[in-house]
């Protein structure tokens, strides 16, 4: 397999602050790529390693086998969508386009014509006179894409592009942006902290936390198997519980809370868990299923590899497809439940006893973060 | 409490409006009796003449035949443009200095490039010539050459003006650059400029509207200061002096009331251009 | 990367020395010079000794430190006076005036700025002098049987310069009201507070930068001032910069002239410095404009 992009043990320190702390990964070519983590993860200052802005105190960066480091960012082969857009608002649509291919002296006529070629493709054919105050902000993203991708880069940066817009139009661009990719073919490497974004569009996703990668994985892998707890918690929603493991055997493990609660699930990633230790159990409020006390599904104990807990419904949060209940459980917690709102169960109120139950499968447990 | 507050009202619009009729009076009234019939700019009022703009003998000399005036006049445009060129220059300098690097002592330097804007005009004046004289009297002492261009006169004159007229520059121009998005000379970058592109097609250009209305704030400036000027100037004189002296010891005549209505319509005229210039600039986000 | 930064670093060095040369060759060295002129005491032809002298026969000469003093007090009294006239018409641009009013207003107060100090000294002496304008007005209304001098005293020296320097109080009061949000004066108001609260406990101390900015600049324009005292006050003007001037133009004594000048330059430094400290405000962020 051919790799667009490869980061060998990038570091980068700031006085006592390591920023990037040996991040190694490979980006392979046509692939949409993200890098998902919160605010000071360190993953704005990566990316600004790979297009040449920052140098990296140590390690490699190869595009298309080449390595960079020490090229000045306007001789890589690597174009940058930035936060803000940085359209230059003292030319038109036509001008910013052209502006790349113009520092590479190319003729006019060869100038028109890819700049018509671009503009067609990502769906704005006729916007080459605009001036740039008079486009809406899902025409600004396009053009931005477009101005880096006339000039036929081998990798394509995007730093949080998506932030300035609304929710629909946001919603609307990831979708845009993955077929845009789809397009043009070229390996799109994408920073967000939104992790909805980062999971609709990518091929592949890096969660990354305090300078290192936690996780590298598909979405699917990630949102099911997550290998660490930040993943767990980071990467859509889950309820957790901490405790300690009473009894381990193979990858399943027994835990019980301070509370008396008596939970079951499967470990994962590297955290070597043993009986005595401290941990973090996860479950997702779309793998719980919520009955009626005292009805036909209910009940279930530890021991065949279930999990359940009675409560009562606190309150019903109604979200379209996405609704949930807030249970409240014996150790007076507050538990997100997926609300169905078609079958037997989908008429529960406020007030109601229910069972949560699930199979100690869908649970996670991890050493619990530091901190 | 009502009828109070719809008086007080009253009389706040009032006074806003004596105000700016306070604003207007001297300068109507030097304007309007340019266009009096009468060798004196007093009452009482002779009839409507245009002579003492365009009119060739005298002893109504009409401004546009005057030779000592038109000569000011075109004095003062030439100091104008070099303090102008100049200072833009200078203050384009000053503010990617502080705007843009770090170094040592930057709030003191800070400092001192705001010191000229509050030393009185007068003191600049006869600071830079005392320094000026003291070295053509060295030169002289030790070299027997008189650099003659150091003596009052056009060179002096620029400088004094200059000295000031840069922190203003300096300020205008920096104003604008604190609002320029660095990510635009990142993307420049990123797309294949090397720094002087970037600094020719993208910075420059964004600076345009402000690098215009400095140099028309250094000309207007430069062309009506009187203060610094009056201890620098030598035989060359610009149009505030020439004009002060014809006042002092000849007498007014209308035709300084017309130099006034030439000085009045042409500062308006920079001054539109310049808020006009800044108006219609996106700023680009 | 070494050679990144080293062209930085030249970058520096050439940004850096239009900067250095203007300020050392034009502000620091000759202001150097006039103290060191100031010391120097015409003891022979070309003979020099280095002494207080100077200053001395300032402090001796009635005249000259009564008209130092005199310059002193009415600058301050038309500063303060600039204040009070000039915040109630930045308030209104600032505030009150509708969005196309207020850039018409702005402008309208921005063209006596233009215009030279000589232009607007001379439409006073037009305006107030015994054939002026308003003379003549008052003679024909019948208000008066003769011809009235109004020039020549100290209030048409006050009135004129409180013309010439309004407008640099004005500026940055509007600046400085222009970025106050709405909100923190309605706040006021719905907390209770009454138009004189409001305008002393939230209006003022926002516009504080600006008052401290205008009183630094309408001070040291008003004490530097010359032309207008000059003309509009004739023989008895009496205003220190006319003094300088007498010195090194008419008397071609410019020692003296120089000990004037360092006098003056102390004077209003010390006025602007103690404004500054009063108002706990820094020269950077009053007098730099918006």
């Amino acid at each position: 397999m051919d790799f667009d992009l490869e980061c060998e043990n990038l570091t980068k320190r700031f006085g006592v602050l390591t920023a990037v702390d040996e991040v190694s990964f490979t980006v392979p070519e046509g692939s949409f790529f993200s890098i998902l983590g919160p605010s000071g993860c360190g993953k704005t200052t990566l990316m600004r390693m790979i297009a040449g802005f920052e140098s990296p105190d140590n390690g490699n960066i190869r595009i298309k086998g080449e390595p960079v480091v020490g090229l000045p960012p306007n001789r890589r082969n690597v174009k940058m969508v930035f936060q803000h857009l940085a359209l230059f608002p003292m030319m038109n649509v036509g001008e910013n386009i052209a502006y790349g291919l113009r520092c590479r002296g190319a003729a006019r006529d060869e100038i028109r014509r890819r700049v018509g070629d671009v503009l067609e493709r990502v769906g704005l054919p006729d916007a080459a006179g605009k001036e740039i105050h008079q486009l809406s902000g899902g025409q600004k993203q396009r053009i931005a894409i477009a101005r880096c991708m006339v000039l036929d880069p081998d990798v394509l940066l995007l730093d949080e592009p998506l932030g300035a817009l609304d929710l629909k139009l946001r919603e609307h661009m990831k979708v845009e942006l993955k077929l845009l990719q789809h397009q043009f073919g070229t390996t799109f490497v994408y920073i967000t902290h939104d992790q909805s974004e980062a999971l609709v569009m990518s091929d592949r996703v890096a969660v990354m936390r305090d300078g290192r990668f936690d996780q590298i994985d598909t979405p699917q892998a990630l949102y099911h198997n997550p290998q660490s707890a930040f993943v767990a918690g980071f990467v859509g929603d889950s309820n957790r519980w901490n405790g300690r493991v009473t009894r381990v055997s193979g990858d399943e493990l027994v835990l019980e809370t301070a509370a008396g609660l008596v939970l079951t699930g499967r470990t994962a990633g590297d955290s070597a868990l043993r009986a005595g230790d401290r941990a973090d159990i996860y479950v997702r409020p779309e793998a719980i299923t919520t009955t009626r006390a005292g009805g036909s599904s209910g009940g279930g104990n530890p021991s065949d590899g279930a999990n359940s807990l009675d409560g009562i419904i606190d309150s019903l949060l109604f979200n379209g497809a996405n609704s949930r209940i807030l249970v409240r459980t014996a150790d007076d917690r507050l538990i997100e439940a997926h609300l169905p709102l078609t079958g037997d169960n989908s008429d529960l109120g406020d007030g109601e006893r229910v069972t949560l139950s699930w199979p100690s499968d869908y649970s996670r447990c991890f050493a619990p973060l530091e901190g | 409490m009502r009828t109070q507050s719809l008086l007080a009202r009253w009389i706040y619009h009032g006074y806003v409006i004596v105000f700016f009729v306070y604003l207007a009076a001297p300068l109507a009234a030097a304007g309007l009796f340019a266009f009096n019939d009468s060798l004196f700019p007093s009452l009482p009022w002779r009839g409507f003449t245009l002579d003492w703009f365009f009119s060739d003998t005298e002893p109504k000399l009409g401004v546009f035949h005057d030779d000592r005036l038109l000569r000011g006049l075109y004095y003062s445009f030439w100091i104008g443009l070099a303090v102008s060129a100049l200072s833009v220059f200078v203050g384009t300098c000053n503010a990617f200095l502080f705007e843009r690097k770090s170094f040592p002592a930057k709030n003191f330097f800070y400092v001192m490039m705001i010191i000229p804007l509050v030393i009185p005009g007068v003191i600049l004046g006869i600071s830079i010539l005392v320094l000026a004289s003291s070295i053509v009297n060295g030169i002289e002492e030790r070299w027997g050459y008189e650099p003659d261009f150091l003596r009052p006169g056009l060179l002096l004159v620029v400088l004094g003006q200059f000295s000031f007229i840069t922190t203003i520059t300096s300020l205008v121009i920096a104003a604008r650059l604190r609002k320029f998005d660095v990510e635009m000379e990142e993307a420049a970058l990123n797309l294949g400029a090397n720094r002087w592109r970037v600094l020719r097609t993208v910075t420059l250009p964004y600076l345009r509207p402000a690098l215009i209305a400095a140099g028309v704030v250094a000309f207007l400036i430069s062309f009506e200061n009187f203060n610094t000027t009056l201890f620098l100037v030598g035989s060359e004189a610009p149009l505030t002096i020439t004009m002060y002296d014809r006042m002092a010891k000849v007498g007014s005549t209308p035709v300084l009331n017309a130099v006034s209505v030439v000085l009045m319509v042409g500062s308006a005229t920079l001054a539109l251009i310049s808020v006009l210039v800044q108006r219609d600039v996106p700023d680009g986000r | 990367m070494a050679a990144r930064s080293d062209q930085q670093k030249l970058a520096l060095i050439l940004l850096f020395t239009p900067f250095l040369l203007w300020i050392v060759l034009l502000i620091v060295l000759p202001h150097i010079g006039i103290l060191h002129l100031s010391f120097q005491e015409k003891v022979g032809l070309r003979e020099f000794n280095y002494s207080f002298a100077n200053y001395i026969d300032f402090l001796n000469e009635p005249i000259y430190w009564n008209t130092l003093l005199r310059t002193a007090v009415i600058s301050i009294l038309v500063t303060v006076i600039t204040l009070f006239v000039g915040f109630p018409i930045a308030y209104y641009i600032a505030k009150i005036a509708r969005r196309r009013i207020r850039g018409a207003l702005f402008l309208l107060c921005l063209i006596p700025l233009w215009v030279s100090d000589l232009v607007r000294a001379f439409g006073w002496i037009v305006l107030l002098r015994e054939t002026g304008v308003v003379s003549g007005v008052l003679q024909w209304s019948g208000l008066v049987g003769q011809p009235v001098e109004m020039l020549y005293n100290d209030a048409t020296i006050v009135i004129g310069l409180v013309y010439t320097v309004v407008l640099f109080m004005i500026v940055p009061l509007v600046s400085t009201l222009d970025g106050m949000d709405d909100s923190l004066v309605e706040a006021g108001f719905n907390l209770g507070g009454s138009r004189l609260t409001v305008l002393r406990r939230i209006i003022i101390p926002y516009a504080m930068p600006g008052i401290v900015a205008g009183f630094i600049i309408v001070f040291m324009l008003t004490a530097g001032s010359y032309l207008t005292p000059v003309l509009l006050g004739g023989k008895n003007s009496m205003w220190f910069t006319e003094q300088i001037y007498n010195q090194f133009i008419t008397r071609y004594n410019w020692q003296a002239g120089a000990t004037f000048g360092v006098l003056l330059l102390i004077f209003t430094s010390t006025v602007v410095w103690l404004g500054l400290r009063l108002s706990g405000q820094s020269l950077a962020n009053t007098v730099a404009k918006p």
